[in-house]
């Protein structure tokens, strides 16, 4: 029910996002989702991707500081109102959002959205008993 | 270490055995001997060579002091141009010396003037009179000659013995001294120092390390002297081997020439299997033998000041510090012959602690070195060194042991940025963690130094990387 997320640590210099995402597609993996958050000195890059071992090899041998982080793909509906009714869910039983982003791709008629929380197994339960969908890491790394 | 029993070879002498042995020992002080030998049996031997000179009450040791330093003004002014000439500039006579705080009325010597004075322009003897002639690494410019008389010699070699007592050397020791022979005074100073102890000396100078771990293994020295780095190399390359320095009988080692730090401490303690302690010393002083830390404390360089005297000083405004404050350290020479120096200014940082340590030694005792004045800036007034900077990031967990600190002004502020490498320990997904990092350097900084600073965090490697001296500073200031 968990999904690897890789992290890199990148200094807010031109070309470092380029760096990445070229050390990647030279190894022939393939970028499924990402979010980049950024201060005014570093950015914190982060990744779905289909080789998640592959890509933690390439990158830390060319000297990024890589993390690993454990995150919930959700599976929203792809209509006005579908990602509030999530966080709703979210909201009622106390349960924070450190960050999320929306996945490029789609599943069927629905939308992916990765979610980290600080309490990850709670989050997990509450949505699936509220029916909400959630994918397992391989599927989404097939998407 | 401790829990590794090691044979400690024929037992040291006692200490009347040692008035045999060209120790002059005031009969004063016979009933201190009787105390200790009978205090002491069938314990630890306290390992003070000299009893008289290296346990003399502050007092007794300052009349000494000035006794030797009105000498040594006396002998220069009358010998040396060059400090004749210092010394009619600043308008001191010799017999203007009356107690040692008149010390702060003489001139610093500096490296420069050793330089302009190139090469035996220093000399307070003829050359008839010297019998060695040593030179610095000149590392940082053209080495410098230093010279011995045979008096000096005899000096050096009573210092290196106390030195390598105080770290826990006797009689019947194995000394493997792998500090370097030739120009430079680490490799002879500890060889007639352990001659002069009693103990067998192996003179194996540095290189051809894995012949030196067959030496350790088949010799069995029971002492190791030679740099810190040197100590750590042989660990690794003797691990390499599959050696195990558990078993060897390695009891002490004696580690300097080069600053080093207790993490280090601990790490060749735990891999080589033996008690290490810093020694200090500089060729243009009398080379090694300055200073040691004894093995029972293991806090502190005991420096001899009955041939040193030891002052610290503000590296910018050359005001001696409150006591116990770091700063700068300057050394007069109290016995040298060939080559006396006044108030040398070593570049070096550290702190005196005057308090009575646990050995028995009534001497001064110097902070393990902190870094070196070239080093320093001064920001918004407040003299800042990188070494306490170190330091206080070290202490931050998980932080890497690499930074860079980059001046510069904005108007007419000094701005300080310290930038610290990122690595997977510190690293988090989430930028409220990362800024709690940076932001808890700052503060610590702060405390510590009341200086704000902006810490900055960097990719791995984004530091520069260099074989010796890491560039740790970037002075962008235009002043």
């Amino acid at each position: 029910m968990k999904v690897e997320q890789i992290s890199v640590f990148l200094e807010n210099k031109a070309g470092r996002l380029a760096e990445v995402t070229r050390i990647l597609g030279e190894a022939g993996i393939n970028i499924r989702a990402l979010s980049l958050a950024d201060t005014t000195d570093f950015g914190i890059l982060r990744l779905i991707v289909d080789q998640y071992d592959r890509a933690r090899e390439v990158l830390k041998e060319k000297g990024f500081t890589v993390g690993k982080t454990e995150v919930v793909a959700v599976e929203v509906p792809d209509r006005p109102g579908g990602l509030a009714l999530v966080l709703q869910i979210l909201a009622r039983a106390g349960i924070n959002v450190e960050y999320m982003y929306a996945f490029v791709q789609h599943s069927g008629k629905n939308a992916v959205i990765i979610f980290r929380f600080d309490n990850l197994e709670d989050a997990i339960s509450l949505l699936q008993k509220e029916g909400i969908h959630i994918y397992k890491g391989e599927e989404v790394y097939r998407l | 270490m401790g829990e590794k029993a090691k044979g400690r070879g024929p037992l040291p002498p006692t200490l009347p055995s040692m008035l045999h042995h060209h120790i002059p020992i005031d009969p004063r002080f016979a009933f201190v001997i009787i105390f200790l030998n009978v205090y002491q049996k069938g314990t630890v031997f306290p390992m003070i060579r000299d009893v008289e000179n290296e346990t003399l009450p502050r007092e007794d040791l300052e009349a000494l002091q000035l006794r030797r330093l009105q000498a040594v003004v006396e002998r220069v002014y009358h010998l040396v141009p060059f400090y004749r000439r210092r010394l009619d500039e600043a308008g001191v006579k010799p017999g203007d010396v009356r107690t040692l705080e008149d010390l702060r009325r003489l001139p610093f010597t500096v490296k420069q003037d050793l330089r302009d004075n190139y090469p035996f322009g220093m000399f307070a003897t003829p050359m008839s009179q010297i019998v060695r002639i040593h030179a610095s690494s000149g590392t940082t410019g053209k080495s410098t000659p230093v010279a011995y008389t045979q008096r000096d010699l005899e000096t050096w070699s009573e210092l290196m013995a106390r030195t390598l007592a105080a770290g826990g050397t006797h009689r019947g020791d194995i000394v493997h001294n792998a500090y370097g022979y030739g120009l430079f005074t680490g490799g002879l100073g500890f060889h007639y120092g352990a001659e002069r102890l009693g103990a067998a000396v192996i003179p194996v100078s540095g290189g051809q390390t894995r012949r030196q771990i067959m030496l350790l293994q088949d010799f069995a020295p029971t002492v190791l002297t030679c740099t810190p780095s040197f100590a750590l190399y042989l660990a690794e390359v003797g691990q390499e081997m599959g050696v195990d320095f558990q078993k060897l009988p390695l009891r002490v080692g004696i580690f300097g020439a080069e600053p080093w730090t207790e993490a280090m401490r601990s790490e060749i303690e735990n891999r080589l299997g033996l008690d290490a302690v810093d020694i200090y010393g500089l060729s243009e002083i009398i080379g090694p033998g300055v200073s040691v830390e004894c093995v029972e404390g293991k806090k502190g360089l005991h420096i001899f000041e009955d041939h040193f005297l030891p002052e610290i000083i503000d590296p910018a405004t050359l005001e001696p510090v409150p006591p116990g404050e770091m700063g700068e350290l300057v050394i007069t020479t109290l016995t040298k012959e060939a080559m006396p120096l006044l108030r040398y200014r070593t570049r070096d940082i550290t702190s005196l602690d005057y308090a009575p340590c646990r050995c028995g030694r009534t001497l001064a005792r110097m902070h393990r070195l902190r870094g070196r004045s070239d080093d320093m800036l001064i920001i918004r007034g407040v003299n800042v060194f990188p070494s306490q900077i170190e330091a206080v990031l070290l202490e931050t967990p998980g932080v890497a042991p690499h930074y860079q600190l980059i001046v510069d002004r904005e108007g007419q502020l000094d701005t300080l940025e310290i930038q610290v490498e990122v690595d997977e320990a510190t690293f988090s997904d989430e930028v409220k963690q990362l800024q709690a990092l940076a932001k808890n350097i700052e503060r610590q900084i702060k405390d510590y130094f009341t200086v704000s600073v902006k810490v900055r965090l960097v990719e791995p490697r984004s530091l520069p990387r260099s074989e010796g001296k890491a560039k740790r500073v970037i002075d962008r200031r235009q002043l």
